[in-house]
């Protein structure tokens, strides 16, 4: 059902639809990622850190701040991607009818899809580089090897905004996107090795967190930002490409199934 | 003859269930032809097939005399579409609208920006070019929805319904501008179900009801022959009438307090029904394409 022939660069005509509206909006965009690690950091520098001492992580000891920041990035990213191919690209599809639009020129369904992706990816790009830019003023980035953070983020974007389009493709109406958001997006928030090290999860739990695209997001992060990590970076490096692979083709598949009547 | 649109016993299936079933036509380059049919007859599903987004279940479908399935891309450079439902971008400006639907065309950024006020200007709309879309009239929206589909300068405009809903005046400004696009040579596929509509701007048109074609002509030809010349509204018939018109041969409606009788342009018969049978409860008139209409697809309500 896929063409594959049907894919090209035209998909960006699409891509700088989505920039012009966010230009229009960008200065209350840019408010979240700007205050979101301030509070956080504020929040568990000042009032958590006398409760937990230092962190051992990957041989390392790290405060929690220090521990924390590189997957307060990871994070937003997940997230700015999945709402943007959730709740956006539905807003788009089902009730600003854009799609039906786009559909009536040389576009084709699937540089549609791709379009709100690569878009999704760019957005949680952007967030992430304020965010960096606020926690790197903090000395939490060690740097320049934290700038390999952005081009992880735009990789991270692409496969949380595949997995958003999946369920974009899939869900009846729109607020049952709290289904996916409960069952796949909070669990993997809490139990990523964002807040607490997967190895002090109870062996039986640890594969699942292992599975988790944000814990390989979260793990590349940390490389870049202190300097170590539990999971060698060559199999963070190759899981994200390949769910991004999967699910990017579920996405396709499942979208223009719902589209093409 | 330079066919534009070539259908060949077209058919659309939604889960077994028919919305196109066989249906046969071809328009002529600078035609204006007229799709006709009451809600759910198949109007929509037939234009989506056209313009490539709805894949036909089987039959042969021809647009500037290429495969819709092999050659989409170009085709629909080649083509604009009005759809029935407002498809604006609400995220942008009218003048941002036609900008960026341009940019799906790949139209170059000079002839796009050139175009775009041509045609605010030719819609009227020049003065609303930095309104959001949101705060437009539904006559407005319309204007905008057609300047956008002839941003890509087409050579077949699609208009799916494009004065339902619309008031008096904005319907006519609208028929106005489509009649300058008519004289302009532009091939034109419009769907409506307003009669008026269809006998001012289509040369050619079929009426279809439940994905079937019923009947296909000009406007003046298929009044001819499916409504009469004139037609005599009676109400409150009665049987001596009923007896003339049957022993005359004469076709009519009975629709049981009204009786609507379908005469040729001989003034004899309508001499004789107004002196003989009517008193003051006759109304004489011309036959119209509404007649056509409601005789071929019946009076029950759609829907
Ligand atoms: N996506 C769809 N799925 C199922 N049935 C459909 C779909 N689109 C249209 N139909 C059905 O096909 C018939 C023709 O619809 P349509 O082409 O929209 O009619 P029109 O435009 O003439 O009002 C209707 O009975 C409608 O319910
Ligand atoms: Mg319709």
């Amino acid at each position: 059902m896929i063409r594959f022939d049907a894919i090209s660069w035209r998909f960006l005509r699409v891509w700088r639809r989505n920039l012009i509206t966010y230009r229009r909006i960008w200065k209350v965009s840019f408010i979240t990622p700007l205050l979101e690690p301030l509070f956080f950091i504020t929040a568990f520098g000042l009032g958590f850190s006398g409760m937990i001492g230092a962190v051992a992580y990957g041989g390392v000891q790290l405060t929690y701040t220090e521990y924390i920041a590189p997957a307060l990035i990871a994070s937003a990213v997940m997230n700015n991607a999945f709402f943007e191919t959730t709740y956006a690209s539905f807003v788009r599809m089902y009730y600003q009818k854009t799609f039906d639009g786009i559909l009536a020129t040389p576009i084709s369904t699937e540089e549609v899809i791709i379009a709100e992706i690569v878009w999704a990816a760019s957005k949680a790009t952007a967030a992430a580089t304020i965010m960096l830019l606020v926690l790197g003023s903090f000395g939490f980035v060690t740097l320049p090897q934290g700038l390999l953070i952005l081009p992880l983020a735009f990789l991270g974007g692409l496969a949380f905004g595949a997995a958003g389009m999946f369920f974009t493709g899939i869900i009846p109406t729109i607020d049952m996107f709290n289904l996916p958001i409960f069952l796949f997006i909070t669990p993997m928030f809490l139990f990523s090795g964002t807040f607490f090290p997967v190895s002090n999860l109870p062996a039986w739990a640890q594969p699942f967190a292992l599975a988790f695209p944000l814990h390989h997001l979260v793990e590349l992060f940390r490389t870049y930002c202190v300097g170590a990590n539990e999971t060698p970076t060559w199999i963070s490096l190759l899981y994200l490409p390949l769910f991004l692979l999967l699910f990017g083709l579920l996405a396709l598949a499942m979208m223009k199934r719902r589209l093409i009547r | 003859m330079d066919p534009i649109i070539e259908i060949h016993n077209l058919i659309k299936t939604f889960n077994g269930v028919s919305a196109v079933d066989g249906i046969s036509f071809s328009v002529a380059k600078g035609a204006f032809f007229g799709l006709l049919g009451p809600n759910g007859a198949g109007k929509t599903t037939t234009i989506r097939m056209l313009y490539g987004f709805t894949p036909p279940s089987s039959g042969e479908l021809r647009v500037f005399r290429r495969e819709i399935t092999s050659d989409w891309r170009w085709i629909k450079a080649k083509i604009g579409v009005c759809h029935q439902e407002n498809t604006l971008d609400p995220d942008l400006t009218v003048r941002q609208n036609l900008l960026v639907y341009a940019g799906y065309f790949a139209v170059p950024k000079a002839v796009a920006r050139r175009r775009a006020e041509e045609l605010l200007d030719f819609f009227a709309l020049s003065h609303r070019g930095d309104a959001k879309v949101m705060e437009l009239s539904g006559g407005m929206a319309r204007r905008v929805i057609l300047a956008r589909a002839l941003i890509n300068d087409p050579d077949l405009l699609i208009l799916d319904e494009p004065t339902t809903g619309l008031d008096p005046q904005s319907r006519h400004q609208l028929w106005e501008r489509l009649e300058t696009l008519k004289a302009s040579g532009l091939t034109v596929l419009l769907t409506t179900h307003y009669m008026e509509e269809a006998e001012r701007l289509c040369d050619r048109l079929v009426i279809i009801d439940h994905g079937k074609i019923l009947v296909e002509g000009s406007p003046q030809a298929l009044k001819q022959r499916h409504a009469g010349d004139r037609i005599v509204e009676v109400a409150g018939p009665g049987a001596a009438l009923l007896d003339f018109l049957a022993a005359s041969q004469i076709p009519y409606d009975d629709l049981g307090e009204r009786l609507l009788i379908y005469l040729t342009a001989e003034q004899e018969i309508e001499e004789r029904i107004r002196s003989e049978f009517c008193m003051d409860r006759c109304t004489f008139r011309s036959g119209t394409l509404e007649d056509v209409f409601l005789r071929l697809t019946g009076r029950e309500l759609r829907e």
